[in-house]
C-alpha cells in the first residue's frame, strides 16, 4: 500500500514541492536506465566493486603484502587453497586483487572529483563571457587535448616522481578538457536563454548565475561524459601502473599486477592474467553504465 | 563561436574561402605547437624541484652539474629560459640523452619509423576491418549482428591493451606458434637488410629479401591487430551512427522508390556521403594509435618511440622523455589538422562556405 502510493506520489504531474519534482525526475531517471539491461550489469560490476573495496579485509583470505612459504608456496596455480593461484612472492592473487580494488576506486574517485570541478569550473567561465575570456581559456584546453592522454600524464609522472599520489594528479591534470569543452557548449546555450536574462535583470552577480544556475543545468551532461570516462580512467591508471609508474610495490595495483606476471606468463600464465581480468570487468561495467546513463539523460546523443 | 565564423562573407575580397579556412587551420596549428612546446618547458623545467638532477642524473659530478647549470639557463628569469628552450627546439636541438649519450632528435629519428610501420599497418587493418563491420550493424540494427559489433567495440574500450597483448604472445607465439614473438624481425635477419626507409616491410621489399619479409610479415601480424582492434572499435561505432544518419536522409528512399538495389543504397549511396566524416575518424584514431603504440611496444619490443619513450622514463632521462613527448604531440596535432583540411577538399558545402 505504502509501495503504491509513494510510487504515484514519485510520478505525480504536478508535484506539489521542488524536492518533490527533484525526487519524482531521479526516479523517472532509474526507471529508464532500469530497463537497458547493459547498463544494469554496469551499476551490478560498480557496486561489486564498492562492496569489494569496502570488505577487503573480510574478504580476502590471505595477507596482500606478506606472502606464504617461499619455498613451497610461489607460483602454485589456481586451485582451492588458493583460487587464482599465488604469485612469485607466495602471495594470495586474490587476495591482492581484492585490496588492490581499494587502489582503482581510490583513482577513479579522486580524479573524478579533481577534473569535473576544473572542468566546470573552466568551460561554464569561457562559455558564459564569451570574447577574449572564452578565446583564452579554450586555447588553453586545446593544448592539453593535443598530448594523447597517457602521454601527456607519463611526462608528467617522469617529471613528478612515481607514486599512486602523482599517478592521480597526473590523469587529473589530463582529464579535465574535455569536460571544459562540454561544459562551454552547454553553457553557450543556457547563457541566452530567458531566465537567465530574467535572474540578470533582477541584479544577480556573474558568479551567482554561473554557480546557481548555470552549473546546474551543465552537470548531468558533464556527469554522464566523467562516468564514460571512467573506464579509460582505470586503464591510463593501469598503464601507469604496468611502466612502472603508478603504484609503487608491494602495493597491489592491478596494472603494477600484470608487470610483475609478465615474466612468468608463459609457464605460469595465471599471474598476469587475473588481474587482467580485474582491470576488464571494471572498465567494462564503467563501459556499459554509462551508454546507458547517456541513452537516459542525454537523448540527443541516442542514436 | 569565434568573431571569424559570423564575418559576413564579402569582406575578404577575391580570395575562396577554403583558402581562408586552411589560412586559419595553419595559424591555430601555429599556436597549438607553441603551446606544446610550453607546457613541455613547464614540464621539464617548473615541475621538478631541480631541472639539472632531473637532466644529468643524481651520479653527476659536481662540476658536470654546474655546467648543465649555466647551459640550462637557470640563472636566468624563467621567461628568458623559454625563449632559450624555443630557439634550440626551432634549430632542432632536443637536448643529449643521458641513456644513449647522442642528440635525442637523432635517436627520434632512429625510432620513429617502427611506430610508424606499426601504426599504419595496424590503421589499414582497423579501417578495412571496421567500416564493413559498422556499415553491416547499420543495416542490422537492433538485430543480434548490430548487438555483435557493439560488444566487440566495448571490449575493445575496456580491455587493457598491454594485457591483451601479453595473452595474445602466450596464445599465438608460445602456445600455437602461429606468429614471431617480440622484435621487428628475427635475429638471423637483421643485419640482411640494409636501412633505407627504416621501415622493414619497404626495405625487405626493395631488396627483394623475400624469407626476410615474411619473417618481419609475422612479427608485425600480432602488435598491429591489436592496435588495429583498438581503432577497429572507434571506427566500427562511429561508421554505424554515420551509416544511420544517411540511411534516414530522404535521398534514400528517393532511390528506394526508384527501385535501386539494396545493396547499391547502402554501399553506393549511403556510405559514400557517409565516407567525408569518416575520414576525419580514421584521421583521429591514426593519431590515437600513437598512445596504444606506447604500451603495446613495451610488450612486444618493438623498437619505436613509444619504447624509446618507456626506457626513457626508466632512467629518468627527461630530456629524452620530453623530446619524444613532444614528437608525440606534434604528430598528434598534425593528423588533426591534416584531417580537417581533408574535410575541407572532401566536403563541397565546406569547401564553399569556408
Amino acid at each position: 500500500m505504502t509501495l503504491i502510493a509513494s510510487r504515484e506520489w514519485l510520478l505525480t504531474e504536478q508535484p506539489a514541492s521542488r524536492g518533490q519534482a527533484r525526487f519524482g525526475q531521479a526516479y523517472r531517471t532509474w526507471l529508464a536506465l532500469r530497463g537497458n539491461r547493459l547498463a544494469m550489469v554496469g551499476l551490478g560490476i560498480t557496486v561489486v566493486l564498492i562492496l569489494m573495496a569496502i570488505f577487503a579485509g573480510m574478504l580476502a583470505p590471505y595477507d596482500p603484502v606478506q606472502g606464504g612459504d617461499l619455498r613451497t608456496e610461489r607460483l602454485l596455480a589456481p586451485s582451492w587453497a588458493h583460487l587464482m593461484g599465488t604469485d612469485d612472492l607466495a602471495r594470495d592473487i586474490l587476495s591482492r586483487i581484492l585490496y588492490g580494488s581499494r587502489i582503482t576506486l581510490l583513482v577513479v574517485g579522486l580524479v573524478a572529483v579533481i577534473a569535473t570541478p576544473v572542468g566546470l569550473f573552466v568551460g561554464t567561465i569561457a562559455g558564459y563571457f564569451g570574447g577574449w575570456v572564452d578565446t583564452v581559456l579554450m586555447r588553453v584546453t586545446d593544448i592539453f587535448l593535443a598530448f594523447p592522454q597517457l602521454v601527456l600524464a607519463l611526462a608528467f609522472v617522469a617529471a613528478l616522481g612515481p607514486g599512486i599520489e602523482n599517478a592521480i594528479i597526473a590523469i587529473a591534470i589530463t582529464s579535465w578538457p574535455p569536460y571544459a569543452r562540454l561544459a562551454r557548449a552547454e553553457t553557450l546555450t543556457i547563457r541566452d536563454a530567458d531566465h537567465i536574462a530574467a535572474i540578470r535583470l533582477q541584479g544577480a552577480h556573474s558568479a551567482r548565475i554561473i554557480w546557481g544556475h548555470v552549473v546546474p543545468l551543465c552537470l548531468s551532461s558533464v556527469i554522464v561524459r566523467v562516468t564514460l570516462d571512467m573506464a579509460g580512467i582505470i586503464l591510463t591508471a593501469a598503464g601507469l601502473g604496468f611502466l612502472g609508474l603508478g603504484a609503487q610495490p608491494p602495493q597491489p595495483e592491478w596494472g603494477a599486477m600484470i608487470a610483475e606476471g609478465r615474466q612468468f606468463i608463459i609457464d605460469d600464465w595465471w599471474v598476469a592474467t587475473m588481474p587482467g581480468i580485474a582491470i576488464f570487468i571494471v572498465s567494462l561495467g564503467f563501459n556499459f553504465l554509462g551508454d546507458g546513463l547517456r541513452d537516459v539523460l542525454d537523448p540527443k546523443a541516442r542514436k | 563561436m569565434t568573431t571569424a565564423d559570423i564575418e559576413p562573407e564579402g569582406r575578404h575580397g577575391a580570395l575562396p574561402p577554403w583558402l581562408l579556412r586552411l589560412g586559419r587551420l595553419l595559424l591555430s596549428l601555429v599556436f597549438t605547437l607553441f603551446g606544446l612546446l610550453l607546457v613541455t618547458f613547464v614540464i621539464g623545467r617548473v615541475v621538478p624541484i631541480d631541472p639539472v638532477l632531473a637532466s644529468v642524473g643524481d651520479r653527476a659530478s659536481a662540476s658536470a652539474y654546474h655546467a648543465v647549470y649555466l647551459k640550462l639557463g637557470l640563472d636566468k628569469p624563467v621567461w628568458e629560459q623559454f625563449l632559450i628552450y624555443v630557439n634550440q627546439v626551432l634549430h632542432g636541438n632536443l637536448g643529449e640523452s643521458v641513456l644513449t649519450s647522442r642528440p635525442v632528435l637523432d635517436d627520434i629519428r632512429d625510432v620513429f619509423p617502427a611506430t610508424l610501420e606499426l601504426s599504419t599497418v595496424a590503421i589499414l587493418l582497423g579501417t578495412l576491418v571496421g567500416i564493413p563491420a559498422g556499415v553491416w550493424a547499420a543495416v542490422r540494427q537492433g538485430r543480434l549482428s548490430d548487438q555483435i559489433v557493439r560488444i566487440l567495440g566495448l571490449v575493445g574500450y575496456s580491455a587493457p591493451i598491454f594485457w591483451l597483448g601479453l595473452l595474445g604472445l602466450l596464445l599465438f607465439y608460445a602456445k600455437l606458434g602461429w606468429v614471431s614473438g617480440p622484435g621487428r624481425i628475427d635475429i638471423a635477419y637483421e643485419f640482411d637488410v640494409t636501412r633505407v626507409t627504416g621501415l622493414m616491410l619497404v626495405d625487405c621489399a626493395l631488396e627483394g629479401q623475400w624469407p626476410a619479409f615474411w619473417n618481419a610479415v609475422s612479427h608485425i601480424m600480432l602488435p598491429a591487430s591489436l592496435l588495429g582492434y583498438y581503432s577497429m572499435a572507434y571506427i566500427s561505432r562511429m561508421t554505424r551512427s554515420f551509416m544511420l544518419q544517411e540511411l534516414g536522409q530522404e535521398y534514400i528512399i528517393t532511390a528506394r522508390v526508384k527501385g535501386v538495389s539494396e545493396a547499391r543504397i547502402v554501399w553506393v549511396h549511403a556510405l559514400r556521403n557517409a565516407a567525408v566524416p569518416l575520414v576525419t575518424v580514421v584521421a583521429l584514431s591514426y593519431g590515437g594509435l600513437l598512445q596504444g603504440a606506447v604500451l603495446t611496444e613495451t610488450v612486444f619490443a618493438w623498437p619505436g618511440l613509444g619504447m624509446y619513450l618507456t626506457n626513457s622514463l626508466g632512467s629518468a632521462d627527461m630530456n629524452a622523455v620530453l623530446g619524444a613527448t613532444l614528437v608525440i604531440g606534434a604528430a598528434f596535432v598534425t593528423l588533426n589538422l591534416l584531417s580537417d583540411v581533408l574535410y575541407t577538399f572532401l566536403d563541397p558545402r565546406v569547401r564553399r562556405r569556408g
